[in-house]
């Protein structure tokens, strides 16, 4: 008799496909995000983010539309978004919010035109919450190449691309000093962020993309020293805080018996990546207050 | 990794200049920002490229580093046209800003100037971490080595900048005004270092700074720049008063007192600035 491993894995967790593929998928997702999301919170571009992924529920609301797969909805949506940023000047300095903002209200105000077609059509009423915000188990197997093909594409450019887009995200003036192309980079590094965007929008949802995104990667900033073990950190950050919001939405079947539903996956991750994202604020927090702690106080000579 | 010539190569070096910079004119928004610059660096020399704000400093700099073209004129790196990517400069820019939870260690941004042009990750490898920590420790830098650049001191962050700039071995180091931001006995340590640096590794310096006065001991040339033109030589033969008033196209006077230098505008319209630059030099004489 061991009550305590059957509480927390809910009978028949392991065995469900459902819980299989988005544990998959999250594993996959995360890593990506994590990777480009590090130079995301290093580049101040979490803003092109959230656009990108925002974006994404056009893609998705278009693709329900026209019956096709989800995710080439959402990541077509968000390269050619991130293509019409980078036209219309993301990587100037002052261009930089302007581009994103004119990009993403130009694509929502299509989301709601394709919205409202798609409620009208299908006259299902679900299909909002679904697109905006997402459910790893309505992830089917015949999604799984595809998420695979794309993380693939947006992992590999970060890794091709590490130590130039480093310096260049750090300094665009001691690398365009060293003869490093900082234009093409940005532009290589918005293709691999529109990808990961797509691929977290498709997991937990186009308007929470951001929180798979940017939360990981800035608390692995905060808990690393180099940026190589940001990305590491922030792979395996997103993948615990994923796993443990899909035991948790799992278990959720039985807190309430007479519903027989669980709550959303989406809900139990952005909550984990937030508590953790404070969590890692406390060794630096503690070792300001150690640092003025009245030891310091000057001494009479 | 014996095939990295950045890690086991050293530059050509000769009694040619290092640099020779040949009638260089910029036009920009319809204003000549430099007219007819020219000057040489011999290798090992350390020269100051001393003018006010807005002489044309940090342009000449984009010039020399392919970042500007210029209408007229040539750039050659030990006598040859300058390349974009050109291993023999190392730059060290003026504004640097660094958040401090960007996990970058003062290690970290030494290292990407070694191979920050290379595609994919660094590799750890004996002959890296070596050349690192010996960069480190050529730059007083060791003390911080683990530490986030963004946490450090201004002059704590030039050095490593400095070490960034010369782990690949360059044989011209441009520094685009290092004392402007830091306070007199950090710019006193820049300064030492870099003097250090000439002298022992033949590495040929030049520095851009509004007020000549902290390299006056360690300039062997100097390269005046005002209204866009440029007058070279040793601090002796350029400091005067005729040859200053001659590059302003109006009269100047050229004070030395205590061992400073002091260049006063008679001129209205240079009055203002000059007369803020000797109020900074009258303040620092009563600080030392």
């Amino acid at each position: 008799m061991n009550p305590t491993p059957a509480a927390i894995f809910a009978p028949g967790l392991f065995t469900s496909s459902l819980v299989q593929i988005a544990a998959l998928v999250c594993a996959v997702v995360a890593v990506v995000a994590g990777a480009v999301g590090v130079f995301t919170v290093i580049r101040g571009q979490s803003f092109a983010g959230e656009a990108l992924g925002d974006i994404g529920t056009t893609g998705e609301s278009g693709a329900f539309l026209v019956a096709v797969a989800p995710l080439w909805g959402i990541a077509i949506a968000a390269v050619a978004a991130a293509g019409v940023m980078e036209l219309i000047g993301i990587q100037r300095p002052r261009g930089r919010d302007v581009a994103t903002g004119i990009v993403l209200g130009a694509g929502l105000g299509v989301a709601a035109l394709l919205i409202y077609l798609d409620t009208v059509q299908h006259s299902t009423t679900g299909t909002t919450f679904t697109i905006v915000f997402g459910s790893p188990f309505a992830i089917t197997s015949s999604a799984i190449p595809l998420v695979i093909v794309l993380s693939v594409i947006s992992l590999g450019l970060i890794l091709v691309l590490f130590r130039p887009l480093l310096l260049s995200s750090i300094s665009p003036e001691l690398a365009a000093a060293r003869g490093i192309p900082v234009r093409l980079l940005g532009a290589g590094y918005l293709l691999a962020l529109a990808l990961a965007v797509a691929l977290a929008a498709f997991t937990i949802g186009t308007i929470l993309s951001t929180a798979l995104l940017v939360g990981p990667a800035a608390t692995a900033l905060r808990l690393t020293r180099s940026p190589a073990k940001a990305v590491l950190a922030a792979a395996l950050i997103g993948i615990a805080t994923t796993w443990l919001g899909i035991v948790m939405a799992y278990d959720s079947y039985d807190w309430y018996d007479q519903s027989g539903k669980s709550w959303p996956v989406s809900f139990f991750v952005v909550t984990l990546i937030f508590l953790a994202y404070l969590l890692a604020g406390v060794p630096a927090w503690r070792r300001r207050r150690a640092s003025t702690s009245p030891t310091e106080a000057p001494t009479r000579a | 990794m014996t095939d990295d010539p950045s890690l086991d190569g050293t530059a050509p070096v000769g009694g040619a200049p290092i640099l020779s910079v040949e009638g260089i004119g910029v036009r920009l928004a319809g204003r000549d920002v430099l007219r007819d610059v020219s000057f040489a660096i011999s290798p090992g020399e350390f020269t100051g490229l001393i003018g006010s704000n807005g002489a044309g400093k940090t342009t000449l700099f984009r010039v020399i580093l392919g970042l500007q073209g210029a209408g007229s004129g040539s750039v050659l790196v030990a006598g040859r046209p300058r390349t974009r990517r050109n291993p023999l400069i190392g730059y060290v820019p003026q504004k640097f800003l660094l958040d401090p939870d960007v996990p970058l260690r003062t290690r970290d941004l030494v290292g990407l100037g070694l191979d920050a042009h290379r595609f994919g990750i660094s590799l750890p490898s004996r002959a890296r971490r070596a050349r690192i920590e010996e960069m480190l420790d050529a730059v007083d830098a060791r003390a911080f080595a683990d530490q986030r650049v963004g946490s450090l001191s201004g002059g704590e962050q030039q050095r490593v900048l400095i070490a960034h700039a010369l782990i690949s071995r360059p044989r011209l180091l441009l520094l685009d005004e290092p004392l402007a931001n830091l306070d007199l006995r950090s710019g006193h340590e820049v300064v030492a270092l870099l003097a250090r640096i000439a002298a022992e590794q033949q590495i040929a310096i030049l520095i851009s700074a509004h007020d000549m006065n902290p390299l006056l001991g360690v300039m062997d040339r100097v390269v005046y720049l005002a209204a866009g033109r440029a007058a070279s030589g040793t601090v002796d033969e350029v400091v005067r008063t005729p040859v200053l008033s001659e590059l302003y196209g109006h009269h100047v006077d050229v004070l030395r007192v205590h061992g400073r230098v002091l260049v006063v505008a008679g001129e209205a319209g240079e009055l203002a600035e000059a007369s803020d630059q000797a109020h900074t030099r009258t303040q620092v004489e009563v600080i030392t």
